[in-house]
């Protein structure tokens, strides 16, 4: 195959074959990796729980504290998982070849964070109506927590991404991406979090969980982008 | 056609190289050598689109490279010094990822018999963890077969290979020029895969 044919053929299909390249290669990867999944999760699981020990059982203190309570949690939780994202790929030479392929580097990007967030986004949202129960919330208010949580996290890993794409290659990247990034996820704990708070005033929580989508839209666009020019930076 | 016309590089502060002239046509092969930290990375990097170069003409087929310029990502095959290898992966894995990765199919039968000719028949489903320098060096060198590229920019192929290793290597180079491909090679031992065919670059 020459190189017209070749361009040619990766033209028609090319993001979505580097979208699932990237997500079937990192899905691979994370099930080989069990245990750095399980402790992150565990993480999450124990953040939570602390709570409820620490406060007391009042059953009022814990009903207003847990929504905001959860939300910290899986933004603490999404941090801890994000340097593995693509420091690893960055030192054993492959983001290289991620940025040297045919294919468009956002797409294969985007590839990576959706893997990045089913391994470790939505384990913490499948996880989180279980841990609300500890703190006593409704049927309802357990529901919204959980939409909620599932239209935010993919925000946190988006954005998380930018962060991590631009610390690579920075000997105190850790502690600099955590700085970064928790300013820019404070509007989704805002919106999160407020989002219960709506339905216990009585008011549509409609609101909120729409603002939630429109920032997951609004990241799913330009965060690969970002990335992709942060991780040329990075390899030049 | 890969034509260099008064390149110079940088690297920090440090001035690597300047005035460099060569041009590489279909069926050649150049080999750069020279003392650690003379460039010699850093001209590859720029070849293969990865960074840029301080001054000077870099031009592929008449166009001028830009850093990852789409038309060079689909030229260029570039293997350098890590081995972009997943140490969860088995060998099998790893090759079959790399060359998805570069847009060709790789199909088992395929993959077996690149594994084979690298001698990594026995090792393919081992994770790459367990595997030696040089076995690795080989599962990077076995994706040259499977995907089909014009340009290969290898950095120090040689490193940690053997006797034998070094013989595939330059019976794959050789079947690459044969074919009208071209090759940029950095290494310190310069192997000439058919007479006739290789030049040589020295940068001090």
């Amino acid at each position: 195959m020459n190189e017209a044919t070749l361009q040619a053929s990766l033209a028609d299909d090319s993001a979505w074959s580097g979208v699932a390249w990237a997500l079937a290669r990192d899905l691979k990867l994370a099930l080989r990796s069990k245990a750095e999944l399980g402790v992150q999760l565990l993480f999450y699981v124990i953040v939570v729980s602390l709570f409820p020990l620490g406060v007391g059982p009042e059953p009022g203190i814990l009903r207003t504290l847990g929504p905001g309570v959860l939300w910290v949690a899986a933004l603490l939780a999404s941090l801890l998982a994000l340097p593995r994202l693509f420091a690893a790929d960055f030192a054993d030479g492959t983001l290289e070849q991620i940025a040297l392929a045919p294919y468009p580097l956002p797409a294969l990007i985007a590839g990576k964070i959706l893997a990045h967030w089913l391994a470790t986004g939505a384990p913490l949202v499948a996880l989180s109506p279980l841990l609300a129960m500890q703190f006593g919330l409704g049927g309802e208010e357990t529901t919204i927590l959980a939409v909620g949580l599932l239209l935010g996290t993919p925000t946190l890993s988006l954005l998380g991404a930018i962060g991590a794409a631009l610390t690579l290659g920075v000997r105190t990247g850790g502690a600099l991406l955590a700085l970064l990034i928790l300013p820019l996820y404070v509007p989704i704990l805002i919106f999160g979090a407020g989002a219960v708070e709506a339905l216990r005033a009585g008011l549509a929580s409609g609101g909120e969980l729409s603002i939630l989508a429109a920032a997951l839209l609004a990241a799913v666009v330009g965060a690969p982008l970002a990335c992709a020019a942060a991780v040329r930076i990075a390899l030049d | 056609m890969l034509v260099a016309q008064d390149l110079a590089a940088q690297r920090g502060d440090a001035l690597l190289f300047q005035g460099l002239d060569f041009a590489l046509r279909p069926g050649a092969a150049l080999f750069v050598s020279g003392p650690n930290g003379s460039g010699k990375t850093t001209l590859l990097r720029i070849v293969a689109a990865l960074t840029h170069a301080l001054r000077g003409k870099l031009t592929w087929d008449g166009s001028e490279i830009e850093p990852f310029a789409p038309a060079m990502r689909a030229a260029v095959l570039f293997i350098g010094h890590a081995p972009a290898l997943k140490e969860e992966l088995s060998a099998e894995e790893n090759l079959a990822s790399l060359v998805g990765l570069h847009g060709a199919s790789a199909e088992a039968p395929a993959l077996a018999d690149a594994l084979a000719t690298w001698s990594l028949a026995r090792q393919r489903s081992l994770p790459a963890r367990v595997l030696s320098q040089g076995q690795r060096r080989r599962i990077g060198l076995a994706r040259l077969r499977l995907v089909s590229r014009p340009l290969w920019v290898l950095d120090e192929p040689l490193t940690a290979l053997d006797t034998a290793g070094i013989d595939t290597l330059r019976a794959t180079v050789g079947e690459h020029l044969g074919r009208g491909g071209m090759a940029l090679i950095a290494t310190h031992h310069a192997f000439e895969p058919t007479a006739g065919t290789s030049h040589s670059l020295r940068l001090q």
